[in-house]
Formats: C-alpha cells, structure tokens, sequence
C-alpha cells in the first residue's frame, strides 16, 4: 500500500506537490498584492480630492490689489465742505465714484482714447472700487482736491490673470483679458504696483455676483444659526429617548415599534428630510421660507436617529453595577438615571452628538429643498432671517461660470474642510480623553 | 414681544415656582426635612415642571400653527373676490401681503387694498400672539398655583415629578414615530394628488420623462409625459458602476487590514479611510464635475470615444468613492467577528492564509458582507448632490457608461427648485419620485438587516 501511496500526488516530497506548493504561495502573494492595491487606491482617491481642492483654494485666500493715484476731483465731487454731517455722507453716497477711477486712470495713461479702450480701462478695477472710495471721502474731510494713493481691489480677469489662470501666449480672441490691457498691467508690475494681499474680504462679506468681492460671512452664519437650531431640537429629544428606551420602555410591542422606526429612519436618504420640511413645515405650518429655524428643525428630524443611537450605546456602556449601587442606596429610577447614569455617559453621548452635528453641516440637500438656495447678500441676524448655508453656497458657487468662482468654491470647501475636522477632532479628542474603561 | 421674551417670562415664573415650592414646603414642616415625604428640591422642581410643561406645549402650537392661524384670519378679512381666485393665485395674493409687512419686493403694484391687508396682518399678528402669550402664562401661573397649594409633607412630589418626566421622555420618544409617520403622509398625500393627473401604470412603466407641462394653451415643446422607467434606469446605471467601483476596493481593503496588515498600518489606513466618509457630498460633487468628467471625457478622447462631459462615468465613479469607507468599515467588522478558532482550524489543516481567506472566512462573513453590500447600494440610490452637480438632467434610457442619464434624485430638485406653482403635476411628481425613493431604500435596508439575521453565524 505504501509504494502505491509513494507515487501519488499525496506524497509531501514529491514533485508535483512542490510545484503545487509554489503556485499556492504564489497565489497568496498576488492575493496580497492585490489587496493592497485596493487600499492604496481607496487612499489615492482621497490624496487627489485633497490635492485638488488645496492647489484650486488655496488661491482663493489671496487678493490682487492695484495701488493707484486717485484725483479727488472737486469738479465731480463738489463742494461738500460747508454741509452738514448727513447732507455730506448723502451727498458723497450720490456722486460717480467709477469717474474719480476712469479720470485717475487717464492721468496714468494719457495715450488711452476712444470710449472703448477708456471702458477697457476702467475694467481692470473691480466694480468694488466704488465703496472703497467712497469710504475714504467719508472718512477723511480733507482729501478733496489733493491725490491720495489708494490700493484698489482689481477685477476678477486681472485677479485670474496675476494668479496664473489666463495665459499670455493664447490668442486675444480665445482669452478673456485683451493685449492692451495686459500692457497696462505690465506697465503698473514695472512700477511695483500690483499687490498680492491676503483676501480678509473672503471671510467678512457675504455673497456677491463679482467672484472677487464674493465671502462667505453670510453662509458661515447661516450655518452657525442653523445648528444652533439643530443641536437645540435634537440634543434634548435624543438623549431623552435614548434614555427612556434603555432603561424605562417595557419590552412590548409599542417599543419594538420605535426602535424599528428610529433604525429606518437612520437610513432614509437626505433628500426625503427636505421632502418632509417641504411638505409639512413650509406648507401646512407656513413657517418662512429659507430660514434656519426650518432648516435646523429638518436637519434635526435627520441628525435625530444617529444621536439616539450614538446614546444608547454610550448608556448601554455604564455597567450594570452602578445602576444596582444607587438603587441599593435607596433611590428611585429616575433618580438613578439623571443622578448617575447620565452623567456617566455624558462622554459618550457629547461624541456622537458632534459627530451628529458635522454630518449636518456638510448636508446640502435637505437645505435645498426648503429654500435655503437663494442668492442672500446680507448676513442674516436671526433664525427668522433668510439665509443660506456654508455647502449651499458652495453649490451655489460651483454652478456659477465666472472662473473667478472656481478658487472661491474651493477656498470655501476648505474653510467647511477646517470646520469638519476641527469638530470630529473635538469628538475624538473627548473620547480618548473621558473613555472609561469598566 | 416676541417668542423669546415669552420663553424667558415662562422660565422666570417657573424659577420663581421653584423656590416658593421648596419654602413652602419647608414652612409646612418648620424646617424638620425628614418629616417631608420628597426632598425640598423635589416639590420646588414639582411647582416648576408641572407649569412650564404646558406653557411650552402652548408656545410649540404657536410655533406651528401660528402663521397658518393669521393668514386665515387675513383672507377672511378680505373680500369674496379674493377667497374666489384660485389657489395659486390666493397664494400669490397671500405672499405679496407678507412681502409688504417685511418690506421685500412685491409681485403687482401697490393699491391701498393691499396695503390695509398688510397693516392688518400685522395687527392680527400682534393680537393672536398677545393671546397665546396670555394664555401660555395664565395657564403655567394657574397649573404652579396648583401644584404649590398641594404641598404638604404628605405629598408625594418626588412620585409625581419623575411620572411628569417619564411622560415628557415617552413624548420625546414619540417623536420619531412622528417623524416616520409624517414622511410617509406627506409623500402619500401628495403622490395620490399627483396620480390624479397622472395614471400609475403612465408613471411606472412609461418610458419618457418630460415633465414640461403647458402653461399656456399654445406653449411649444410640452409634452408632461411622466414616464420614470428612463430615471430608475439612469439611477440604476450610476448606482451599478459606484458597486463596480467601490466592492471590490471596500472588501479588499477590508480583508487586507484584518488580515495581512500590521497593528502600526492597520491604524494609520482605517482613520484613512474614515476620512473618506466625513467629506460633505458637496465637495465629491464639486471634484467630479472639476477634474473626474474633464479627465475621462480628455482619456476617451486619446481613444477615440464619444465621452458625454456629463457622463454616468464620471458620477458613478465619483459616487463609488463615497461608498468606498461603507463597504470597508462594515466587512471590516463582520469579518474580525469570525473567530480565531475557524481560522486556527484552517491553518492546522495546512492552508495558506490565502486559501484561508477565500474558504473559510469570506462564506462565513458573507451574509454581513451581502448587507454591506445591500446597504451601500441603498446609500447610492439616495445619493443626491454627486449626481446634482456631476450627472445630466435629460432623461436617457440608456445602459451606455459614457452618455449622459439623469437619476431619481437629481429629478426631484429640479422640479422642487424651479419655479412651478406648488399642485401642477410637474411638482407633484417630485413627491411622487420621493415616495418611490423612499420605498426603495427602505425595501434593500430591510432586505439586508433580513438577510444578517437569518444566515449570519452565531459563533459561541
């Protein structure tokens, strides 16, 4: 039987078995190459993201700036110095800034005629200029008729073209900034007069048509009021029905009811939250539209099962002998909860709450469907105010076909970024610091 | 007033309740607090709860119902003329009077008819609130008076405040039925409304969506054909290449971390990929529209294919992405769940960790890796912003990668956030998709939590 058996495959010496041998180690080292395949490019994907978004935003923080003479022309300003206070702010408010520009402009280049190339001149100042002069008159009496250098906000073409994006050796008719302008532009570089200043204004205005004026003030408050409104609605209710369906609910029915819905509703896509605000909120209650109190209530009814959930694992946590200690020592149920456990789990809870509430930041479709995509200027003041929110604004900006609005959606998807991490950095950081090991 | 001042005038009768409850009830026993039934702080916090519970209740039907309670008010102070115009045109009516209370622009020029509804509006708004305020705060003073007569050392207060805050806690748990039950209300109340323009078996099984209809008895170029096989087939199309893409890169990322990586690695690559996870949507939608669809519309161009800059390509893959921390995390968890004994076993029998991997870990976890794969499927049915910004809108019926198709979502917002008025079936239709949506990822969730429990193994 054994000789038979030495000329079988079975055989541990054999030849054949050596070779199946190597084709099984083989196999596992092609297995295992190609399993770190999959998990380099599952990190590739998320380098690229990363990398385009930083090398498109980064950009976007910064400002061109042109310091130029400007003329305060008493011709176009007229007399302001024997009026009163308010007269002379209405007054300054109603004259044509854009011609103080255009004059000052001419000064600098004399040889500019024709009302198109003198239009083209005016253009490589962004509309914005207006304001900053028209401040400066305000603020100082005495500047009429003398010439101050100011550092004026340039035009979104200007501001792409010094950062980069619009080539020069393109023909003028496929690039948006013409050659006359560009020999100005070269002429005011000569004279160390293009500034690249960080852009403040970025982050304390709000939205605007002109890609350079454009800050997201106005979507990082709105935001802010709309969890507000969130953490308001769902914190109390979550943690109260995580704790009733830990340690009161009977095991009936009723309660099998309420966990299967808290479970579905875990897993019901965004959109349909919106459906619900729409339908219920803006519809039969006729709350405003576009308001955070309606956006944070619907990102509530949303974020509301994740913290139930995130709760009820955090209060399964607490052993068992601390609930029976206190009830030893004499105390009710409720008093066992509230005095005890809660306190205990509060770590817990606080964790999934802010991982709760980052997932609600970074939610735009629910927001889009109550409203929250108009185009608001002002920074809202209240929860009654029309708003719009930090990933709404994105979109809003992503949609838009300036080019200049590339580097700002891209500026404001790092700041959203900043935000995100600095919370889930928040969570982990209170996890490892107040996890209790029983 | 307003409803914060209200808010903060509850709080302070329920503050001022507190402290007179616990001095009575200490009076009641001159100081002797082991002759009282419940500690002090139990009747001060009795007095407050039991009349800050229902104020509250009082300024949440304020919140809900108020607005609705004063537009009734005003349309019913206008003439017949008004009540009779159509609903959307009621509705204009109705706006234009609160545009003019705020101050915003206006639909129609100004006539002093408009301008008396607005001041009236604003009147009754005053009034109405005066009344819930009166009301909120003579109810609370009543129902803390009450209570504060009912102390006396016999008084179980401690009883009756934690049954107050049992009820308060079985209502918060209500909410959440509430909320399921209000989804499916509103999707079911507005979808019967739409299947009355439009027959079931038109929306289920035609094959045309073009959802332009007539405003106009001679508008060109509507048809209001409602069809929505094109979009399940488009979001069918997107949500298949996100598998392609995402499966096999979650699963073998997963095995990998479990199996063959090292503790330093394991910890460097799962928060890796956790990462993928917290992104906003926003920005994947963002990404694919600035660099995936150029760079495979660019690529199909060196080979010579027609690549829409639309394409399902781009989003699929995109989406894929997003799914990929879903897939990995999951399997990640059912297959470390497998205990070491099976692989132990395996390994004594003389095979390699490969052959351990593919016969005998992946079977066992296979029905958690089957509800992973369920659920990320679900996840990408529901997806919104990646297809909003990276697919088309026009609905192509088509199994074709490179083409544009559009999906249910990106459908419902654009119906919901164009300009229609609200019961026209072109609106109707987005609760319609919604419903349908709806349905769907409930079915593969309920599917999947199914399948875990009835095959997964229970290893002692």
């Amino acid at each position: 039987m054994t000789d038979i058996n030495r000329e079988k495959s079975s055989f541990w010496a054999s030849e054949q078995t050596l070779a199946r041998l190597n084709r099984r180690y083989r196999k596992e080292k092609i297995f295992k190459f190609i399993g770190l395949c999959g998990l380099c490019s599952g990190v590739f994907a998320l380098v690229i993201l990363i990398i385009t978004i930083l090398s498109t935003g980064l950009s976007g923080f910064k400002e061109t700036r042109l310091q130029l003479d400007i003329f305060m022309d008493p011709a176009i300003i007229g007399n302001i110095s024997e009026l009163q206070e308010s007269d002379r702010i209405q007054h300054i408010k109603s004259i044509d800034h854009y011609a103080l520009v255009r004059n000052s402009l001419r000064l600098k280049f004399p040889d500019v005629k024709g009302r198109r190339d003198i239009m083209n001149l005016q253009r490589i100042v962004s509309s914005g200029a207006r304001s900053d002069i028209m401040q400066k008159l305000i603020d100082d009496k005495d500047i009429v008729g003398k010439t101050i250098p100011m550092n004026l906000l340039a035009s979104s073409t200007v501001d792409m073209y010094i950062k980069g994006q619009i080539r020069r050796d393109v023909d003028q008719s496929e690039r948006k900034i013409s050659d006359m302008q560009l020999g100005w532009l070269d002429t005011l570089a000569a004279e160390d007069r293009i500034l690249k200043n960080y852009n403040w204004q970025f982050l304390t205005s709000g939205d605007s048509r002109e890609p350079e004026l454009a800050g997201i003030l106005g979507a990082v408050v709105g935001s802010f009021l709309t969890l507000l409104v969130t953490i308001a609605i769902a914190f109390p209710i979550g943690v109260s029905t995580a704790i009733y369906l830990e340690e009161f609910a009977p095991q009936n029915k009723w309660t099998d009811f309420i966990e299967i819905n808290i479970n579905n509703l875990a897993a019901v896509p965004s959109i349909i939250f919106g459906l619900l605000g729409l339908a219920i909120f803006l519809n039969v209650f006729n709350m405003p539209r576009s308001a955070p109190l309606v956006g944070g209530l619907t990102l509530a009814l949303m974020t509301l099962p994740t913290i139930i959930i995130a709760s009820r694992a955090a209060i399964r946590a607490v052993p068992p002998s601390i609930r029976d200690a206190a009830i030893g020592m004499g105390a009710s149920k409720v008093q066992t909860q509230l005095h005890h456990v809660l306190p205990l789990s509060m770590p817990g809870i606080l964790t999934g709450t802010i991982i709760g509430m980052a997932q609600a930041l970074g939610e735009t479709a629910p927001l889009l469907m109550i409203g929250m995509v108009a185009f608001i200027v002002d920074v809202p003041h209240g929860i009654l105010d029309a708003a719009t929110a930090l990933p709404v604004q994105i979109f809003l900006w992503a949609d838009s076909p300036e080019r200049g609005f590339i580097e700002k959606t891209s500026a404001a998807i790092i700041v959203l970024l900043l935000f995100l991490v600095l919370m889930n950095g928040l969570a982990i950081w209170m996890r490892q610091k107040f996890e209790k090991k029983w | 007033m307003n409803s914060i001042t209200l808010f903060l005038i509850l709080i302070l009768i329920s503050v001022l309740s507190f402290f007179m409850g616990r001095k009575r009830a200490l009076l009641s026993v001159n100081g002797h607090i082991k002759n009282l039934h419940s500690l002090p702080n139990h009747y001060g916090w009795y007095a407050a709860m039991s009349g800050l519970l229902p104020g509250l209740f009082i300024i949440f039907i304020w919140i809900n119902a108020g607005n609705t309670i004063i537009n009734n008010f005003t349309l019913a102070s206008l003439g017949d003329d008004i009540r009779n115009l159509s609903d959307f045109d009621r509705t204009i009516y109705m706006n234009d009077i609160r545009n003019i209370v705020v101050g915003d622009a206006i639909s129609r020029p100004l006539t002093e008819k408009m301008q008396n509804a607005a001041n009236y509006y604003t009147q009754m708004k005053e009034n109405i609130f005066l009344l819930f305020a009166v009301i909120a705060i003579g109810l609370s003073s009543f129902i803390s008076f009450i209570s504060l007569r009912k102390i006396s050392p016999e008084f179980r207060s401690r009883n009756r405040l934690e049954h107050l805050i049992l009820l308060s806690l079985i209502a918060s748990s209500a909410i959440a039925v509430f909320t399921t039950a209000g989804i499916i209300s509103s999707l079911i109340f507005e979808t019967l409304q739409f299947l009355d323009h439009v027959s079931l078996s038109e929306f289920l099984f035609g094959l045309k969506w073009s959802p332009q209809t007539a405003l106009r008895a001679d508008q060109v170029g509507s048809s209001g054909s409602f069809g929505a096989i094109p979009l399940f087939t488009g979001t069918l199309l997107i949500t298949a290449i996100a598998l392609i893409f995402a499966v096999p890169i979650g699963l073998l990322s997963a095995i990998y971390m479990t199996e063959f990586a090292s503790k330093k690695a394991r910890s460097l690559f799962k928060p890796l990929l956790e990462l993928l996870a917290g992104i906003p949507t926003v920005v994947y939608g963002f990404f694919a529209a600035l660099v995936v669809a150029p760079f495979i519309r660019t690529s199909g161009d060196l080979f010579g294919l027609e690549i829409a800059s639309e394409s399902a390509l781009a989003a699929g893959i995109v989406m894929g992405i997003m799914i990929i921390p879903l897939m990995s995390s999951l399997s990640d968890d059912v297959i470390s769940s497998v205990p070491q004994s099976l692989r132990d076993a395996s390994y004594g029998l003389g095979a390699t960790k490969t052959e351990t991997i593919i016969n005998v870990l992946i079977p066992s976890a296979l029905p958690g890796i089957v509800s992973a794969f369920l659920l990320a499927a679900s996840r990408a049915i529901g997806e919104t912003m990646i297809v909003v910004m990276a697919a088309g809108m026009a609905a192509n019926l088509t199994a074709n990668p490179f083409e544009s198709v559009t999906t249910v979502t990106v459908q419902i917002v654009a119906l919901l956030t164009g300009d229609q008025e609200f019961d026209s079936p072109k609106t109707l239709s987005a609760f319609a998709l919604g419903l349908a949506l709806f349905i769907i990822t409930l079915a593969l969730n309920f599917i999947a939590l199914k399948i875990v429990r009835k095959y997964q193994e229970q290893y002692d």
